[in-house]
């Protein structure tokens, strides 16, 4: 009798555990669980805002302490032809577009954004992944460059929208471009682009030409494949951090192809994918539904956290 | 001077020829069952996370070419890929677990813990993150409305705070204990200093620590609170503290549930759900 309910009892764990395993995995692929499994990221936002001002710095490191190498991850070489070309002429014809709900849109020269104040930090970059390494970035504050745009009252976050195509939308290719997760280097990726001569083609946007203005010179206006380019957003609260800056050196040198030239992002109370390499234009919008799938970023419309705090 | 608390019953009753004693209030009995599940979806959820980068280092930043642990898949002299956990300069050969496992179906996969280890089964990255930290919210409310009732109801201090006859014999106690002789009657109504010692070290060391070292590898936390971080040596450290922390409370529930099936399962399991506790048959005994 005893041994019976013994049985019971133990043979009844293990059935329900393997059900409640199996069930959380089709838990979480409802729109319930999605969004129940939100609350985690609610929670951790609101908290952690109420322990930071606006103006809480991350912690800074002494100079020895800076990693021997910064590990590159994402894309490390953009595909894309626009890009190529850019980046062939070391970036001369470069300008960043600073466009949306602003008072003065802007476009500035790697020269224009060098002549702005800049900021030095040395900073620890933590990858989702786990890993961390030390830097020391040069650039300018993001508030310096929104100053001089003036915003408009309705703007709430700050879009980067970036040069590195990451997918095709809806195409097989893209399904085999996308990276697993942001920490996936895509090596084999950027050899297939060598291959195809990709890039230029017209993006997800309604607009005829690229959307971060660098006009429709190279595009290809028949071509079916509608490349994803990475995109991110911040929100005005660490917009204006003193240490939120458009880098464009690394380690006392103008920053290198493989981690974000000539331009990329530094938020530095967040995690590695919120840190935009890349960058060619900053959009001020009112709110994130208009923005690839309304997620905010790349990574957030492929179900990772748009606040990237823990 | 008052008696010990733990030996002031609060509530035997005499029934079916046995003394029952109330050992489990109801509000530790939900916790210890929420505490159960919650640890249970964060554990399989970090390994899914700790699958995405499998390697631990010491200190701030990470030496990639000179993890403390990494798990790794290799091809092995044979030509065949092997999983592989190097510690140091120890490795070990843990092909089938570790490193490279079969996934649902029976394809050879190479991730660091198997699917049927981690949560969701697949690598996912995102969703294992999302559960992570839904339930690290649980397991933190969860164990505050237990510290708080145990602490106002005096619950903690009956339970895990040895008493001084039990220090005095803390020989016989642990030996007792490795020959699995269990007590009864009046004895059985409190914990014996091994018990009370185990769930001292995990209520108020291990799952504290824990809940710090995950917080300490939070960016934004560091730059809130860049003591904590400091505190665990560097955000590599605190994960590494982590994941050894992961460890320490399976093996902690290992060790629990192998005594729990030993000093009789169906008594134990009737005392954490109904809350009743069976003391012995013989009256002469529970007295």
């Amino acid at each position: 009798m005893i041994l019976h309910r013994r049985k019971l009892l133990t043979g009844g764990a293990g059935l329900m555990g393997t059900a409640l395993l199996g069930g959380c995995d089709r838990f979480a692929g409802t729109e319930t669980g999605r969004r129940t499994l939100q609350v985690g990221e609610d929670a951790n936002l609101y908290v952690q805002r109420l322990l930071m001002s606006p103006a809480t710095l991350a912690r800074e490191f002494p100079a020895a302490m800076i990693s021997p190498w910064f590990k590159p991850n994402g894309t490390i070489d953009p595909p894309d032809r626009a890009y190529r070309a850019l980046a062939a002429q070391k970036f001369a014809a470069f300008r960043l577009t600073v466009d949306g709900l602003v008072e003065t849109p802007l476009s500035l020269s790697l020269a224009d954004l060098r002549a702005l104040p800049s900021r030095t930090q040395i900073t620890r970059h933590d990858c989702v992944e786990g890993w961390s390494c030390i830097g020391q970035w040069a650039g300018v504050p993001l508030a310096e460059v929104l100053k001089r745009a003036g915003l408009k009252p309705q703007a709430r976050y700050a879009v980067f929208h970036c040069a590195d195509t990451l997918e095709y939308a809806g195409s097989q290719d893209g399904a085999f471009l996308r990276p697993g997760h942001p920490g996936a280097v895509r090596e084999a990726y950027v050899q297939l682009a060598a291959a195809e001569d990709w890039g230029g083609a017209p993006t997800a946007t309604d607009a005829p030409k690229d959307d971060w203005g660098q006009g429709s010179a190279d595009s290809e206006p028949e071509d079916k494949r509608t490349p994803i380019r990475y995109y991110e957003s911040i929100d005005l609260y660490d917009a204006v951090n003193p240490q939120t800056i458009l880098a464009y050196d690394l380690n006392g040198k103008p920053l290198p192809v493989s981690n974000g030239a000539p331009l990329r992002l530094r938020v530095e109370r967040q995690l590695g994918y919120k840190q935009a390499k890349y960058v060619m234009r900053v959009e001020l919008v009112g709110s994130l539904a208009g923005i690839g799938q309304g997620g905010g970023g790349y990574w957030e419309d492929r179900g990772y956290e748009w606040y990237a705090g823990i | 001077m008052a008696a010990s608390p733990a030996l002031e019953a609060p509530e035997t009753v005499d029934r079916q020829g046995r003394r029952w004693f109330y050992r489990h209030p109801l509000v530790i009995r939900l916790a210890h069952w929420i505490n159960a599940a919650v640890l249970l979806v964060l554990l399989m959820s970090g390994l899914q996370i700790f699958n995405a980068h499998p390697a631990l280092y010491w200190g701030a930043v990470s030496t990639f070419d000179d993890p403390a642990l990494a798990i790794t898949s290799e091809q092995g002299r044979d030509g065949r890929s092997h999983g592989v956990v190097t510690v140091g300069t120890h490795s070990l050969d843990t092909t089938g677990v570790l490193g490279l496992s079969r996934a649902e179906g029976g394809t050879e996969v190479e991730r660091a813990f198997p699917s049927w280890a981690t949560l969701p089964a697949d690598q996912d990255l995102a969703t294992g993150r999302r559960w992570h930290f839904l339930f690290a919210w649980l397991l933190v409310i969860n164990g505050a409305v237990y510290l708080l009732y145990g602490l106002f109801s005096g619950q903690l201090r009956r339970r895990l705070i040895p008493d001084g006859d039990q220090i005095r014999d803390f020989g016989g106690s642990v030996k007792e204990h490795l020959l699995l002789r269990f007590p009864e009657g009046t004895e059985a109504k409190r914990y014996n200093v091994i018990q009370k010692l185990t769930y001292l070290v995990l209520v108020l060391g291990l799952l504290p620590a824990m809940v710090l070292a995950g917080l300490a590898m939070s960016p934004g936390m560091d730059a809130a609170w860049p003591w904590l971080t400091e505190l665990f040596g560097g955000r590599q450290s605190a994960r590494s503290v982590h994941f050894i922390a992961a460890g320490l409370i399976v093996l902690f529930v290992v060790v629990h549930v192998l005594l729990v099936l030993v000093s009789g399962l169906v008594n134990n399991m009737r005392g954490m759900i109904t809350g009743w506790f069976s003391l012995g048959r013989d009256r002469e005994h529970a007295r």
